[in-house]
């Protein structure tokens, strides 16, 4: 890094040299891939329900924001953190089986409208049951990692930045190897591709269902967990995260997981680059950009980066 | 004994409309016996009827305990694996999870290498093929794995619809040949078949189905030897 130097009355803006602004580069793009991971597993949540069941589960951002409401209250009774964090994990699994066979496995049969309204009543019971329970009052949330941020060389990471990628990885990891060497993971794939066939095969597919319901209530509240410390917990925690995820899942294909994860780190980092170096966005219009990548994808290539073209028999 | 499985008046229902019209009839342990029709005769929906896949009235029972009231992942659990028209294959899954599937209904599920290497003497183009995505293969093999998915359950009866459809005549024999194996080592078959020449040959029990009711039932000699019917029903 060849840093040129400055002499003499040197203006703000000339003092941003190349190497200042590379160091900024990275800084924006790792923050970036931090909040892109929160968005990842939230994509991924939904994507995990729409490819089993072929609905968009609107209602995810709001579980996840109600599971770190539970993980609030457990830290308050005294437990340590990843004993709540770990606790939330279990409550959120067996809230999302429970969701899918009260309030889903009813409407099952019902056309896609009907689900999705479900769905859409689901995320607003969820917000006002939460901000009943505890309510809208903003509360700080603890992170799990030290506050000393992380330096190397004139780069400075944040060090839940860097936690929060550690976690989403770690979970990323382990529902990959879940899905793919385990007999549950493959009769749950074989239940989401193909219902029919796999109840010939003696695979219980509404059990199947509410299982992923249940993994994908446990994504959202780990991704709900790791960003509420930077937004403080509020019943609108998740809004815009669900936005994000939705940009994210389109972006790399509903029908693709591994797209979905690539989606949410891809969008994590736009938004960030954006919001930094395109001055009249900022904060304010950064919403606007996931919008338009919605837009954009679904005009350019619907089926996404990586999403398959559904062919159905009719 | 008690026969292996006996249908009695038989109704099925897609919606509001009636496919069979008490089709009664029952099946010994260990032969194979064939649903001979032609198109609409209600073959298809006679085996979707004991795998529990439409609405039925009448009695199906299997060993004597009654299907009528079970879902399909129940009957499977019984042992009768049903290798479905348009043979079910989990397209985006590889051969050998697909024959992992296979396995997936049964109470014990130790000593899986043992029925690969079961199912992998019927067919051996599988093992050649396992790791492939089941939806790369050919038909004939596509047939071959759902015969041999459906083989992984171990089961008492197995339910075969059409395994020749679309097939070349020469892997049509083959898969035949091989069904004839299976059940020599004890497996009961339930076949449907349009090519009644080759279901004939194979089966040593049929009865025919016309319009939704069984409308001739014998031993597949006689029915091979009659010439009226099977100029009537067969049209050979």
């Amino acid at each position: 890094m060849g840093r040129p130097t400055c002499c003499d009355g040197t203006t703000p803006s000339a003092a941003r040299t190349w190497g200042t602004e590379l160091d900024i580069f990275i800084q924006q793009v790792v923050s970036g891939l931090a909040t892109g991971g929160i968005y990842a597993s939230v994509a991924l949540a939904l994507v995990m329900i729409y490819q089993a069941t072929d609905v968009v589960n609107f209602a995810q951002g709001e579980m996840a924001m109600f599971a770190t409401y539970v993980c609030w209250s457990l830290l308050n009774a005294g437990m340590p953190y990843w004993g709540a964090f770990l606790a939330t994990l279990g409550i959120a699994f067996v809230g999302g089986v429970v969701i899918e066979r009260v309030v889903i496995r009813p409407v099952e049969q019902a056309p896609i409208l009907s689900i999705v309204i479900v769905t859409l009543g689901l995320l607003v019971i969820c917000n006002s049951l939460a901000g009943w329970i505890w309510t809208y009052v903003q509360k700080p949330f603890p992170s799990p990692f030290p506050s000393k941020p992380f330096k190397a060389g004139n780069i400075v990471f944040g060090a839940h930045d860097l936690g929060q990628i550690g976690v989403t990885l770690v979970v990323l990891v382990c529902i990959y190897l879940f899905f793919r060497f385990t007999p549950l993971g493959l009769a749950m794939r074989a239940a989401a591709h193909n219902p029919v066939s796999s109840r010939l095969v003696g695979i219980r597919v509404g059990w199947m269902l509410a299982l992923g319901w249940g993994l994908a209530a446990v994504f959202g509240a780990v991704a709900g967990m790791m960003v509420a410390p930077n937004l403080t917990l509020e019943p609108n925690l998740m809004g815009g995260v669900q936005i994000y995820a939705f940009a994210a899942a389109t972006l790399g294909g509903f029908t693709s997981p591994g797209g979905a994860v690539l989606g949410g780190f891809i969008v994590g980092v736009v938004e960030n680059l954006v919001g930094t170096y395109v001055s009249f966005i900022g904060t304010e219009l950064k919403f606007t950009v996931a919008l338009a990548m919605i837009i954009v994808v679904l005009l350019v290539k619907p089926t996404g980066l990586f999403g398959r073209t559904v062919v159905k028999r009719v | 004994m008690s026969p292996l499985l006996e249908v009695q008046d038989l109704e099925a229902f897609y919606g509001r409309t009636k496919a069979l019209h008490g089709v009664s009839f029952s099946m010994a342990r260990g032969g194979i016996t064939t649903i001979l029709g032609a198109n609409g005769a209600g073959k298809t929906t006679t085996l979707r009827a004991i795998s529990r896949m439409v609405r039925t009235a009448g009695s199906i029972r299997f060993e004597g305990q009654p299907l009528d009231q079970r879902a399909t992942e129940d009957v499977v659990h019984l042992g009768i694996a049903h290798a479905p028209e348009g043979r079910g294959t989990f397209v985006h899954l590889t051969v050998e999870e697909n024959l992992r599937l296979g396995a997936w209904g049964r109470r014990d599920r130790g000593s899986l290498k043992e029925d690969f290497e079961h199912v992998f003497g019927y067919f051996p183009v599988l093992r050649e093929r396992r790791r492939q995505a089941a939806g790369t293969l050919s038909g004939g093999e596509q047939q071959m794995l759902a015969v041999a998915r459906a083989l992984m359950l171990r089961p008492r009866l197995l339910l075969l619809d059409e395994p020749s459809l679309g097939l070349a005549p020469l892997v049509v024999r083959e898969i035949f040949r091989i069904l004839r194996t299976v059940n020599q080592a004890g497996v009961s078959i339930l076949l449907v078949e349009q090519n009644a020449a080759l279901a004939l040959d194979l089966a040593d029990h049929v009865f025919l189905l016309e319009t939704g009711r069984v409308v001739m039932d014998g031993p597949s000699d006689v029915l091979r030897r009659d010439d009226t019917i099977r100029r009537a029903y067969l049209g050979y």
